[in-house]
């Protein structure tokens, strides 16, 4: 058997109502955990793209994207390894604003880790950070120490390596 | 098209839009059952009953297998209507039936009135939420404007490629809204490609592998009947000479009779296609998908073999069983193409293997299934007689449970489209509206119903819609007393713990005749063959109870995670 990886799923979809139900579900009905999930305009007028991330085997993978593409609005899925892809994932952390005071190192290691200072005010300070999955967890692991007020990451989003030719697949599919 | 240019533009309610829709796809039949949000619709339909049958049945559940019974007779779309909440929730089981044996259906559910959408307003379900799962596509019309694209889009999908069910929910406000009508049929969905594109020189490597094989076989499955590929079919195997066995939604593709024809694989299939199925050394999988019912333990199913797999459903490939050739496209096309590419040959030699297997089962299991020692009637004698009345014409719509495996083990076919049974979702209730479906959709065949005494009891209201629709169906119950094939698993698997399998029967008769039905019940042997031809002479609907022995078992057999090499015959 093959080992579990994290894949980076691409979906290409028509905008549609209640798509995102069903392909959920493909992942819901085989107890695949979705790490993440984002959804966004695409290159493309009226396509919806729609990166996810799971950790599965290929195998899995394989089987699950020819469910998804079965569906009738998916345009087209594909499936990447971490290698395949130029990704970015975001997070940001609110944290007391006594901390810069009590431990201004903090400062430093915003700069450090290319996190960025979003907003200070009296009781509290924001720090986003966009960077690969390791980075911000190293950032987490480091301000943890001090103390998280709140911490939220958003949804992967991926350009892949490859062409993923989905403007010519939707002029063949017009033709 | 000359006949489109005609089509002005007309000024219609949503509702009678729904209509002219249906009738523009060829539509004449509907089962269904009114409410509150759908009652636009049928105040329509009271206008235009010349042109469009509604057929009333007594459930909606019973509304969606009639609806299928119709399309797997005919393979037609069967359509269905039904009002909202507990009316589209009805629809919920039939949905899921026709999703996963690929029957292509069209639902049509009335909503609230879209402002009140959200609100749990009276009889509000989220029926696209509920029905996503067992739908091929769904969708729900708030606008008046939406109706006639939404329903070609449908149909077109209902019906292309590996067809399946779709649910349309129109809102109660968009049926009274009018609009300006016009309907274009659909052809093509950018985003969805129903049949897969074949590459190239797989249909070359595909008759390579057969015409080096020494020992082929071919299981088919419904895509043969569904791809309409019958005669191709029939060609490519005659000409290469391989046998072939049928999954369970694969019979009657071709005749029972056929010398190639060597029988059902499955759970309660038969031995030789079985055990053989673990010797052959190409396995050639034609339209079906390689259920956990067939191939058993799928560690050791066909592992010595070299895989083909004919599919119009990529998902379907690599899914369970790896195939090492995948030919993908409609089979009709593919097996048209593969035919020239063939060598013609026989496997003689190979064959008789399968023919000594079947001594085997003959003398072990289908003597004492046909011809039987002991006084009680079995099931398969009951089958043997409904072959011999009808000249094995009849189309055979089976419930679920023993008699359904003993229906398909025993019927003869000499006409596709002939076994009509819920083979993947296994749903008791399924026959007796699908009988009636079925006969509505072709009034010249003979449908005979296959029902145990346990599956009867779940729809048994759709004698009502027999009676009202005067449709001359053959319901046959084999009635053992018990629900059967759980019973037979209590026995083996269980330590004989009958824990609420007994069933306690009303009078059958009498409520069949409660429903104007001519009725009869046989209980001895030597009434079986008179009262089988009463009934297929008979011109009307009829029932026929059987009493059949209480604790017959079905075999052969292959036990749960056991390999299909490991069949029992006892
Ligand atoms: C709706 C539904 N509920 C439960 C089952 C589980 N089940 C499968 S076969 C069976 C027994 C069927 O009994 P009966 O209809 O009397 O037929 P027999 O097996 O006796 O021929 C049951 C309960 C099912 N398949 N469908």
């Amino acid at each position: 058997m093959s080992k579990e990886i994290t894949y980076t799923v691409s979906i290409y979809t028509e905008n549609n109502i209640g798509l995102l139900n069903r392909v959920s579900a493909i992942f819901q009905r085989r107890h695949i955990n979705i790490e993440s999930i984002n959804s966004s305009i695409s290159e493309i007028e009226n396509v919806t793209k729609w990166t996810i991330l799971v950790i599965v085997t290929e195998e899995q993978m394989k089987k699950v994207i020819g469910q998804i593409e079965k569906q009738v609005e998916v345009i087209r899925a594909y499936y990447h390894t971490d290698d395949e892809i130029i990704y970015q994932e975001s997070c940001l952390f609110k944290m007391k604003s006594d901390l810069l005071f009590e431990a201004p190192q903090i400062q430093n290691l915003i700069k450090d880790h290319n996190a960025r200072l979003v907003t200070v005010n009296k009781d509290f300070f924001v720090i986003e950070k966009s960077g690969r999955t390791e980075e911000i967890e190293t950032l987490y692991q480091t301000l943890k120490t001090y103390g998280i007020s709140q911490f939220t990451r958003a949804g992967r989003i991926a350009v892949s390596k490859e062409r993923m030719e989905i403007s010519k697949l939707l002029s063949l599919f017009n033709a | 098209m000359a006949n489109q240019k005609n089509i002005k533009t007309q000024r219609l309610s949503g509702a009678e839009a729904i209509i002219k829709c249906l009738l523009a796809e060829g539509v004449d039949t509907i089962f269904g059952y009114p409410g509150g949000a759908i009652m636009p619709l049928y105040d329509k339909l009271y206008g235009y009953q010349n042109e469009l049958k509604h057929v009333l049945t007594r459930h909606e559940q019973g509304a969606t297998h009639a609806a299928q019974g119709y399309a797997r007779i005919s393979n037609k779309v069967g359509v269905v209507t039904a009002t909202s909440g507990p009316g589209a929730t009805n629809l919920v089981t039939g949905l899921a039936d026709a999703q996963i044996d690929s029957t292509p259906m069209v639902c049509i559910t009335g909503q609230v009135a879209s402002h009140l959408l959200g609100t749990d307003a009276f009889q509000e379900t989220d029926i696209v939420g509920i029905s996503t799962p067992v739908t091929k596509w769904n969708h729900q019309i708030t606008k008046a404007e939406d109706i006639p694209s939404v329903l070609a889009k449908a149909f077109y999908i209902a019906k292309s490629g590996r067809p399946g069910p779709v649910l349309i929910d129109i809102t109660k406000d968009a049926q009274f809204e009018e609009f300006d009508f016009l309907y274009k049929k659909c052809n093509h969905i950018r985003s969805y490609v129903p049949v897969p594109e074949t590459k190239s020189g797989s249909v070359k490597a595909a008759a390579e592998l057969i015409n080096n094989a020494k020992k082929p076989l071919i299981v088919w499955g419904q895509g043969v009947i569904l791809g309409e590929a019958e005669a191709e079919f029939k060609a490519v195997i005659e000409k290469a000479g391989i046998p072939s066995a049928w999954t369970i939604l694969g019979a009657s593709a071709l005749e029972t009779s056929h010398n190639l024809n060597v029988g059902m694989v499955g759970m309660h299939g038969n031995y030789a296609p079985n055990k053989l199925t673990n010797e052959c050394d190409v396995l050639i999988a034609v339209g079906m998908r390689f259920d956990d019912r067939v191939t058993g333990d799928l560690s050791r199913y066909a592992k010595q073999a070299k895989v083909i797999h004919f599919e119009i459903d990529s998902a379907e490939v690599n899914k369970n069983v790896k195939a090492d050739v995948a030919v993908l496209g409609n089979v009709k096309d593919t097996l048209t193409q593969l035919l020239p590419e063939l060598r013609a040959t026989n496997h003689d030699a190979w064959l008789q293997e399968f023919k000594d297997l079947y001594q085997i089962e003959l003398e072990k299991v289908i003597n004492d299934d046909l011809k039987p020692k002991v006084a009680e009637i079995t099931m398969a004698e009951v089958i043997e007689q409904i072959n011999i009345q009808t000249n094995a014409k009849a189309a055979i719509v089976s419930d679920v449970g023993q008699h359904q495996m003993v229906a398909c083990r025993y019927a003869k076919f000499k006409e596709t489209k002939s076994n009509i049974t819920s083979g993947g979702l296994g749903t008791m209730g399924f026959a007796l509206p699908a009988a009636i479906g079925a006969k509505i959709a072709e009034p010249n065949r003979e449908v005979v119903a296959i029902i145990g005494d346990g599956g009867y009891q779940m729809t048994i209201q759709e004698l009502g819609t027999i009676f009202q629709t005067k449709t001359p169906v053959k319901i046959v119950v084999l009635n053992n007393e018990f629900l059967g094939m759980v019973r037979q698993w209590q026995q083996l698997f269980f330590d004989k713990r009958y824990a609420s399998t007994e069933m306690v029967n009303p009078n059958f008769v009498k409520i069949a005749e409660g429903y104007s039905i001519e009725a009869k019940k046989v209980v001895k042997r030597e009434d079986l063959a008179q009262a089988v031809e009463d009934m297929i002479k008979s011109k009307n609907a009829y029932f026929l109870e059987v009493m059949v022995g209480k604790e017959n078992n079905v075999f052969p057999m292959i036990p749960t995670g056991a390999s299909v090499s490991e069949i029992r015959l006892e």
